[in-house]
């Protein structure tokens, strides 16, 4: 799992790449919670991620929900197969996605 | 019949899944259906790590077999199986997701089973001899194309 940040004042772009799983969820829900201190808009870039289990997904919904009070979270350029457990557990009735 | 037999821990995660990648590297599983059933297995194996064990440590226990490759049948049917002695875990009790909540009343209790569900073809529950035993059955169309 890779992750990369790129941060413009009160914007903060987090590119997602490889795979979100139970091992390496809590380690990217730390650093997140750390580095949207401040942060009104928040961008995850999924372009090159490609697996994402109920632990990312908890992971997105927590910070959805702490972005919901700050600013706004959008995430873009969802691939097909992480798209697909979007559509089954209804996140993306839940999760900003822009299309 | 593959079978590995593990601590049930976090971090041995990663084993299961070379486990998996070993076992359905035999079959020609598509890329996308190799994902959906990658996805399931971490939702079980971690249901034992964190339902099953919560105050003690132990083994979990998955086998892989199929059914339909004797008989020369397709598609080919793979039952994953996963056993474990910690205390009585029912994932299959849980309720299922209310799709209908909006973000601040969404409970995210029981998302991983409900994923195994929507995408398995066939699941199933008991407790036995003082074990666990989940199984979860997925048909592979082994012609199928990503």
């Amino acid at each position: 799992m890779k992750y990369e940040k790129s941060s413009d004042g009160r914007s903060l772009n987090v590119k997602l790449i490889g795979e979100i799983d139970a091992v390496n969820a809590m380690d990217i829900e730390g650093r997140l919670l750390r580095e949207v201190d401040g942060v009104t808009d928040l961008v995850f870039d999924m372009t090159r991620l490609e697996y994402i289990s109920s632990a990312g997904l908890r992971v997105l919904l927590q910070m959805q929900k702490l972005m919901k009070s700050k600013g706004n979270m959008t995430i873009i350029n969802v691939s097909d197969d992480v798209m697909d457990i979007f559509r089954v557990t209804g996140f993306v009735r839940l999760l900003n996605i822009e299309k | 019949m593959k079978e590995i037999i593990i601590d049930a821990t976090r971090d041995n995660l990663s084993e299961v899944f070379v486990f998996l990648q070993d076992v359905l590297s035999e079959y020609n599983v598509s890329r996308k259906l190799a994902r959906k059933i990658k996805l399931c297995v971490e939702e079980m194996y971690m249901n034992i790590v964190n339902c099953a064990y919560t105050s003690d440590r132990g083994k979990a226990h998955i086998l892989f077999n199929t059914l339909g490759v004797e008989n020369g049948e397709t598609p080919l049917r793979a039952i994953i199986t996963f056993v474990d002695t910690g205390v009585p875990c029912d994932p299959l009790s849980k309720a299922n997701l209310d799709m209908e909540s909006g973000l601040d009343d969404f409970q995210i209790g029981g998302l991983g089973i409900f994923i195994v569900k929507e995408t398995m073809d066939d699941v199933g529950y008991e407790y036995k001899d003082g074990q666990n035993i989940f199984r979860m059955e997925k048909i592979i169309d082994l012609y199928a194309k990503d």
